[in-house]
């Protein structure tokens, strides 16, 4: 129907193009062209990021190789850089956000379509939605000097005499109880994307059509079993894209991060309790001190790094949101 | 008979749970924003608007510099961001529907939308920062205008998708070209929605730290010149944040209130404009 609309628009705009007066004519050029310069600075953006990227960090891809991204040694007076610690970083304190913000996220987003009263809905929903619109430093700075101590005191020590004593994996549970580290910086980052994995889950949510919910309860099925049975299997594509969206923000997250995760470069056991580093604390760290050279190229390639891993975990995200949005175009 | 029960239990625990997630989900913004406010309220005077960052040690000392430098910054990378982006938003939403340049600016400009902002700084470092040799603040609002883009690109397309396609076969139909069409009346239309998406990438940019590492930096002094290093107050608040020494906690604390306050102000101006465009 739309499609259909928008073609007879442009019959019309082609019709019009052709009998109008030659200067209209040039103005509407000029700002068709304009826009389309103005959409083609995407690229120009894209190719800059990846280009300025690649040739900074040059003499360190030359120099280290691919051994780069498994050597662990990071030692700037020494000129040797490795991006193994920086990398399980990042990747472990995001893993730790998502095991903690998926099942929270489902939870807020059945709440707010299925149990919530409706004059509730927007409200709490809005709510949600302020925990993103926070600045990263803000919830850095509350990490540090108010949630970590707090962590410390109470959670730490009671998860290290309850989990920490399941074997194997009670090793990620033992260690210091300092507060800061891989697992106060995970659940900092959890709770940054909860509201981005939730909108988006909120939204596929409620394009599931009503007529099959209905059939669901017609057929005495439980609030639950509608959820779970007739929900979440027709809009899993779209879970999933919320979910690598979340993914995303969590890898690419900077000041939270370096404020809580205790910014060290050596790590010799799997505890999550230990300080650790993470791509984005590593560079707004040592990047002011880096002197020109392998150790501003080094950083330079984490960050190119760090943004290839989040390019192909936002893409992938964005192309399940679009199938999910193709499907449901055919299906109405 | 039993298994129904078992199966109304399951759900009265799945549901419970539910609303337990909702409750953490609150208890995080409600504690986050009462820390804030219980220990940002101490700071605040006068002197916080007046006064120069302070050196360390000293007792005396305010965020005005910061306070200023932030409004430069943001000001002027809206400034130049918006424009772009609407005009993006105009092609992806008018002339370039269903072509595939449009396309792939929709997909590229999503993937901008979330990627991470330490590396547009990265970017702007390598570009300029390191080729010029010193840290300045336009570099600053170089970077922030790029993060303004994506956004009210976006919320451009968005808002003019929903304008009626009514309106502009009216439009055609009286003669006008297509520029004529965009500029009067679906731009009109969507104007309000378009200001949401302006302010959203303001509440945005103003608490974005990582990209003023690398390009704006910071700056003790009073300083408007845009080729010197600028102080700012995200990056202002890191360096006092991290520092040993409680004045300078103090003031960070109130810097933190004052952009947090900021932030959610023009979040909550967004939606209740965006929500009156909706209901119009």
């Amino acid at each position: 129907m739309a499609d259909t609309e928008s073609s007879a628009v442009r019959v019309a705009v082609s019709a019009m193009n052709q009998s109008a007066k030659p200067r209209k004519w040039i103005a509407d050029w000029i700002f068709r062209n304009l826009t389309r310069a103005t959409a083609a600075f995407t690229f120009l953006v894209l190719a800059g990021i990846v280009g300025s990227l690649v040739y900074a960090s040059w003499p360190s891809i030359m120099k280290f190789g691919p051994a780069f991204m498994w050597t662990s040694e990071w030692n700037p007076p020494m000129e040797r850089f490795g991006a193994l610690i920086p990398i399980y970083g990042t990747l472990i304190t995001s893993i730790i956000a998502l095991v903690i913000a998926v099942p929270v996220s489902f939870g807020i987003a059945i709440f707010l379509t299925e149990l919530s009263p409706r004059w509730l809905r927007r409200p709490l929903g809005t709510a949600i939605e302020l925990l993103a619109a926070i600045p990263s430093i803000v919830y850095g700075m509350w990490g540090l000097l108010v949630f970590a101590p707090i962590f410390s005191k109470y959670f730490q020590s009671a998860i290290s005499v309850t989990l920490g004593k399941v074997p194997f994996i009670g090793r990620l549970f033992s260690g210091p109880q300092m507060g800061i580290g891989l697992l106060a910086a995970g659940i900092i980052l959890a709770i940054m994307i909860i509201p981005f994995i939730a909108s988006v889950m909120r939204d596929v949510f409620e394009v599931t059509p009503t007529m099959l919910k209905e059939s669901a309860y017609a057929v005495g099925s439980t609030t639950w079993e509608v959820v779970w049975n007739v929900v979440l299997p027709y809009t899993k594509v779209g879970v999933t894209g919320g979910v690598m969206l979340g993914l995303g923000r969590a890898l690419g997250e900077t000041m939270a991060v370096t404020f809580v995760i205790g910014n060290t470069n050596f790590l010799t056991d799997v505890s999550l309790f230990l300080p650790g580093n993470s791509i984005t604390s590593a560079l707004a760290n040592e990047f002011a001190e880096a002197g020109p050279g392998l150790h501003t190229a080094a950083l330079m390639e984490l960050g190119l790094i760090l943004f290839v891993i989040t390019f192909i975990v936002l893409a992938t995200s964005k192309l399940l949101l679009m199938r999910l949005q193709g499907a449901e175009g055919s299906r109405t | 008979m039993n298994l129904s029960r078992k199966r109304k239990l399951i759900n009265k625990f799945a549901l419970t749970l539910s609303l337990a997630a909702m409750s953490f989900g609150l208890f995080w913004l409600i504690w986050i924003l009462f820390t804030t406010l219980q220990l940002g309220v101490s700071g605040l005077s006068l002197d916080l608007f007046t006064k120069m960052t302070p050196p360390p040690g000293a007792a005396e000392g305010g965020l005005a510099n910061a306070i200023a430098g932030s409004f430069i910054l943001v000001g002027l990378a809206t400034l130049i961001g918006t424009p772009i982006g609407i005009l993006a938003g105009v092609f992806l939403a008018e002339y370039g529907a269903g072509s595939w340049l449009a396309g792939a600016t929709r997909f590229i400009n999503d993937i901008l939308l979330s990627a991470p902002s330490i590396v547009i700084g990265l970017f702007i470092y390598a570009f300029y920062v390191s080729q010029v040799g010193n840290f300045s603040g336009i570099s600053g609002v170089v970077a922030l205008a790029l993060i303004v883009v994506p956004v009210v690109v976006r919320t451009t397309e968005n808002m003019l998708l929903l304008v009626p396609n009514s309106l502009r076969e009216a439009a055609f139909a009286l003669g006008a070209q297509q520029y004529q069409v965009i500029t009067q009346v679906t731009l009109q239309a969507s104007k309000s929605g378009i200001i949401t998406g302006i302010l959203l990438a303001v509440a945005r940019i103003a608490g974005e730290t990582a990209p003023l590492l690398f390009t704006a930096l910071s700056n003790q002094f009073w300083s408007t010149d845009l080729n010197k290093p600028m102080a700012n107050l995200p990056v202002t608040i890191f360096k006092f944040a991290m520092s040993p020494f409680t004045d300078w906690q103090e003031l960070a604390w109130a810097g933190v209130l004052l952009i947090t306050i900021g932030v959610l102000a023009l979040n909550i101006i967004a939606r209740t404009l965006f929500r009156n465009e909706i209901q119009r």
